[in-house]
């Protein structure tokens, strides 16, 4: 069962996002900021990261860039899920290297097809 | 020191001047007053006041 | 004779104490401590124009011809306001020429032309000597009035055989006078300091002098004016001595008479002496030009009461020229008397002086001194310091002026009253006016066509005015007069032509001046101008052009050496070191060592060295100062190789400056103009850039804060939507999260339209006076179950009674619920405490809200009152624990808002006695008297 990190600071939307996942057949495991997230993907390495950018401490964009700078992560595959809209900083997660960057507030079911492409993808 | 405004000024009342102390406007004055004319006292008048003006041209600082 | 010796004590007194007041101008001039430099002393020096003619005279023409002595100050009423136009002119031109006389300026207008300066000094020679001799007579004849006046009237034929021995001695001690006077430097500038100082002191003394006796008249004679005019409009022969009719020529020759006075004014050597030459500073002409026609209008006031009175009470006999005199005699007054003859005194010698040493520089610059340097062999033959010679020259012309005009009043003097010798004067020195005039302002007239003009109409003056006077005087058949030359009608002096009807001034100066304008334009029509004729005539006409005389004009070559030795035989020693110091400080090429070896004249190396254009100007313009500008022109070529004057490069820029210059200076004013402009430009432009960088920014977070529970809510409603088969509890769970973010995204937008108005001042408040206790209270019960569910402690230290406070009470409470509210965010994750505490603080009333949390860092403590600045909440290591609402990160930037619009502050501190943080608001107490309402 693939398993799927979900990385936000709103707890709300971390309820949505989780149901969501569950629904869909994967595994989940929260994290509520970026040192907790990262911790996580050291302790147990998910197939997938929904990644949010406003969080307390480090923010999304340091846990992608660090994420991308280690080895056992570097192919990992992370959705940036975010509120913040503007074109400057959808170009600047995906030149950090996102697979994708979905904008809040975001429909449950392409968000759910997207990540079951990019796990096929990463597992293909 | 002659802002042209005051040149204008100073060159229109040369000619008022002109007028006043030349015929046809003295002959106006020239009017016997109980026996003598009045042309003295109208000439010293008139010169007065122009003088007036020039003083009141010349001594104002230019505002241009 | 008692009487004789007081008289003479008291003129040569006068004439002492004039020389003292000169001697000290001069010394003050020489410490650089001018007296003359006043517009006063300039309008009472350029009074000189008042003579005896004015004092004796005026008094005379007005019981003859009526008002018509009065054009003899109207005219230069007229001429002195056109001052500042016309008068400027000629004053810069002159300064920058360094012109000598009315003659020099004339030469020098027309190509330095030495026959043009010389035919100037002879016209005004002539003209003038006449003039001169009228002073003589009114000295003469006053002073005989004086010595023997006798109650009966017996007319002044008496006095007459008295008169010529009289003037000759009084021509003799105003000759040796004005030498002492006007010729004292060795070195020969055309200024005098210490005669333009005497001068006015002059003016002021015949001033008083006549305003004395026109007050005695009057109020002594009479009872006043009204008695005065009561009596003579009585008289039947006065019934027309007021009027037009009085005057010669009636209103033709009223005009004629004003323009002659007009342009005498302007052309008469002294007062182009002391109008121009003697000008000190440009801007003293602004005043002048309504101080001189003050001072004509008041010495006027009473000549015609005196001319009056003096035909009232002297009868017919008596000579009206002499009622200044006569009248107060005829009452005893000796005092008064003797005052009268001092003032006509001061007249008479103040125009002698002026004239003489006017047209004494003239005699040498123009006429002496050109003969002299034509004289090759002559000029090169002395040897040694010429200096000396130009003043002996001056002192035997002035003898000679004098001279002339004793003979002139002793041989035919007597034809003339005094206002006709006055006039004939005028009419000749007017032939001046075209040349000068046209030559200002019409850089066409040339030499030849001025000259020609001048002679031509010095010819019909002399015809119409002069030979007559000749044959008055018994020299010439009075028959030339009456029948006309040959007998030919139309030839007649006094009707040439055939014009008839006009006075005899005003007929004269019609033709003589329709004959001198009309051969100057015709001849500078149809004539090609010399290339120096050209220069002068645009550097004269362009005179009032800014920066014109900067050029640099010689071009050729000549040594220092050859310069200083030409200067010093003209000038003398002092003055030549003087000149050449000048210019070594002016000029920047010359070391220092030269400059100093030169002012010694030691250094024979200095001595080779090539002279800089700068210099040699210089050089020309110094003795152009004493010699005129034709003779220093003649003399700087004699040592100057080569092409004298870029001339084409001057015309060029004269040519080009008026139009070039003015443009260039707009062209300036303008781009300045638009540089800072565009600065302030700029400077909008940045402080618009960062604003709408701000707003981007806000408009961002704005959006950011929206977005958060909006995506909470369509997440939820589409899993909603999307799982029928959920357990109810999920079900009502998510739907109650539906509903709290819906409330959360409600309060975000209330709270930033509130933002939004407190920000552009649109927020109103409905501020009243309220207890600030009951509000506290009553917020804290709203506050106190949702704080406590969340399992915060809350309580409250409240000592006052009352806390009286202006506020708005929604708002005030809002404010304490977001307090509270926040501290309870930050408060200790263990055992978390808030507490609130209402107080008294110097005058205010103060609400501080405490929490138990890690507190505030000094750097983050204004930046929390930043819009949406959320403080990184200490993050529990297992998620959210405490389900802590999260803030828009606005409550606290809105609180601030309205508290410093109520006029109180809100800011941050260390907890007193929790640990954490205090948010404090103070709010000032309310008004004593408001509280008894």
């Amino acid at each position: 069962m693939a398993k799927v990190l979900v990385v936000d600071d709103e707890p709300n939307i971390v309820l949505s996002l989780e149901f969501l996942m569950q629904q869909a057949g994967f595994e989940v495991i929260t994290a509520v900021d970026g040192e907790s997230a990262l911790t996580r993907i050291a302790e147990m390495p998910p197939d997938l990261v929904l990644l949010d950018i406003s969080l307390p401490g480090i923010s999304g964009f340091d846990v992608l860039e660090r994420l991308r700078a280690m080895p056992t992560s570097a192919r990992l595959p992370i959705i940036m899920l975010t509120a913040h809209g503007r074109e400057v900083e959808r170009e600047k997660g995906l030149a950090l290297g996102a697979d994708d960057y979905i904008t809040k507030p975001f429909s449950t079911q392409a968000l759910v097809d997207k990540v079951k492409a990019l796990l096929d993808e990463s597992a293909a | 020191m002659m802002p042209p405004r005051r040149t204008e000024r100073l060159v229109v009342l040369v000619i008022l001047a002109a007028l006043l102390f030349t015929p046809p406007l003295i002959l106006l004055a020239d009017r016997p007053a109980g026996g003598l004319s009045w042309l003295a006292a109208y000439l010293f008048v008139a010169w007065a006041l122009v003088i007036g003006l020039a003083a009141w041209l010349l001594e104002r600082e230019p505002k241009e | 004779m008692d009487r004789e010796l007081s008289v003479i004590v008291a003129a040569f007194g006068y004439l002492a104490l004039l020389f003292v007041i000169a001697a000290w101008a001069d010394r003050r001039a020489r410490q650089g401590r001018s007296v003359i430099a006043s517009p006063f002393v300039y309008t009472l020096s350029i009074a000189v124009y008042c003579t005896a003619w004015t004092f004796y005279g005026s008094v005379g023409r007005a019981a003859d011809a009526g008002p018509s002595f009065l054009l003899i100050y109207l005219g230069p009423t007229l001429a002195m306001l056109c001052g500042p136009l016309i008068i400027r002119k000629m004053v810069r031109t002159a300064r920058a020429q360094r012109i000598t006389s009315i003659a020099d300026f004339i030469s020098a207008r027309y190509g330095k032309s030495s026959r043009l300066g010389a035919l100037v000094a002879l016209v005004a020679l002539i003209g003038i000597t006449p003039y001169i001799a009228l002073q003589l007579k009114a000295i003469t004849l006053s002073h005989a009035v004086l010595m023997h006046y006798s109650p009966v009237p017996t007319g002044v034929t008496s006095a007459a055989s008295f008169l010529n021995d009289k003037s000759f001695w009084v021509a003799l001690v105003l000759a040796v006078f004005i030498m002492l006077f006007g010729t004292r430097h060795l070195d020969a500038s055309e200024r005098h300091e210490g005669m333009v100082a005497a001068i006015a002191v002059e003016s002021l003394v015949k001033l008083v002098a006549f305003l004395v006796v026109g007050l005695f008249t009057v109020f002594m004679l009479f009872d006043g004016p009204a008695d005065l005019f009561a009596r003579a409009a009585a008289q039947p022969q006065l019934q027309h001595a007021l009027s037009l009719s009085a005057v010669p020529g009636g209103a033709l020759g009223w005009i004629g008479t004003l323009l002659l006075a007009f342009l005498a004014f302007l052309t008469l050597p002294r007062q182009f002496q002391v109008l121009v030459v003697e000008n000190v500073d440009e801007r003293h002409l602004l005043r002048a030009s309504w101080l001189f026609p003050l001072y004509l209008l008041i010495i006027n006031l009473m000549v015609i009461p005196i001319a009056l009175a003096g035909l009232l009470l002297s009868g017919t006999g008596s000579d009206p020229d002499s009622f200044v005199l006569t009248l107060p005699l005829s009452a005893g007054q000796e005092g008064l008397s003797l005052f009268v003859f001092i003032g006509g005194l001061s007249a008479a010698t103040g125009m002698v002086i002026v004239e003489t040493i006017a047209l004494s520089t003239m005699v040498s610059n123009q006429l002496v001194m050109p003969l002299l340097l034509r004289a090759t062999p002559l000029s090169r033959g002395l040897r040694g310091d010429l200096s000396g010679w130009l003043l002996g020259i001056r002192r035997v012309a002035i003898a000679l002026i004098l001279l002339l005009g004793y003979l002139y009043h002793a041989l035919i003097g007597d034809a003339y009253s005094l206002v006709t010798i006055g006039l004939v004067s005028f009419a000749a020195v007017s032939q001046f006016a075209p040349a000068l005039l046209l030559g200002l302002y019409w850089r066409g007239a040339c030499g030849l066509g001025a000259g020609l003009g001048m002679l031509a109409g010095i010819a019909v003056w002399g015809y119409t005015l002069l030979l007559p006077g000749f044959a008055q005087s018994g020299w010439l058949p009075m028959s030339f007069v009456e029948q006309g030359l040959y007998h030919l009608a139309w030839l007649r002096p006094y009707a040439l032509f055939g014009l008839d009807g006009l006075d005899i001034y005003s007929h004269s100066l019609l033709w003589s001046l329709m004959a001198n304008i009309g051969v100057l334009v015709g001849v500078s029509l149809f004539t090609r101008q010399s290339r120096l004729e050209q220069t002068q005539a645009a550097l004269f006409t362009g005179a009032l052009t800014e920066g014109i005389d900067t050029a640099p004009l010689w071009q050729g070559q000549t040594t220092r050496g050859a310069l200083r030795d030409l200067l010093k035989r003209y000038l003398g020693g002092t003055a030549t070191s003087r000149v050449l110091a000048e210019a070594n400080a002016t000029d920047r090429n010359t070391s220092m060592e030269a400059c100093v070896a030169s002012a010694d004249g030691e250094n024979a190396a200095a001595m080779d060295a090539s002279a800089s254009p700068q210099l040699i100007a210089r050089a020309e313009q110094a003795l152009a100062g004493a010699l005129g500008s034709a003779s220093a022109r003649v003399l700087i070529n004699s040592v100057v190789r080569g092409e004298a004057l870029d001339r084409e490069a001057v015309l060029r820029i004269l040519d080009s400056t008026s139009q070039t210059l003015e443009y260039n200076r707009r062209l300036e004013q303008k781009s300045r103009e638009l540089a800072r402009i565009g600065e302030e430009l700029r400077g909008a432009n940045e402080r618009l850039r960062e604003l709408d960088r701000l707003k981007d920014e806000f408009v961002a977070m704005v959006s950011h804060e929206l977005r958060t529970p909006l995506t909470s809510i369509r997440a939820f409603a589409e899993i909603l939507r999307d799982s029928q088969d959920m357990p109810d509890d999920k079900r009502a769970q998510f739907l109650e999260v539906v509903v709290l973010e819906s409330q959360r995204l409600s309060r975000l937008i209330e709270e930033i339209l509130d933002l939004a108005r407190l920000e552009s001042g649109r927020l109103t408040l409905h501020p009243k006076r309220l207890d600030l206790v009951d509000l506290t209270r009553q917020s804290l019960a709203a506050v106190q179950h949702p704080i406590e569910e969340r399992g915060v402690h809350l309580e409250a230290i409240i000592d006052l009674d009352e806390a009286q406070v202006i506020g708005d009470p929604d708002r005030l409470e809002q404010v304490i619920i977001n307090l509270i509210d926040n501290a309870a965010k930050f408060a200790a994750d263990q055992a978390p405490r808030v507490l609130v505490r209402l107080e008294r603080h110097r005058g205010h009333i103060r609400l501080s809200v405490e929490d138990n949390g890690p507190g505030i860092a000094i750097e983050e403590r204004e930046r929390v009152f930043e819009k949406f600045h959320q403080l990184a909440q200490q993050s529990p290591a297992s998620g959210h624990t405490r389900g802590r609402p999260r803030g828009s990160g606005l409550g606290l930037p809105i609180s601030r808002g309205i508290v410093s619009q109520l006029g109180g502050r809100l800011w941050v501190e260390d907890a007193e006695t929790l640990d954490g943080a205090s948010l404090i608001m103070e709010l000032p107490d309310a008004p004593r008297e408001m509280q008894a309402s």
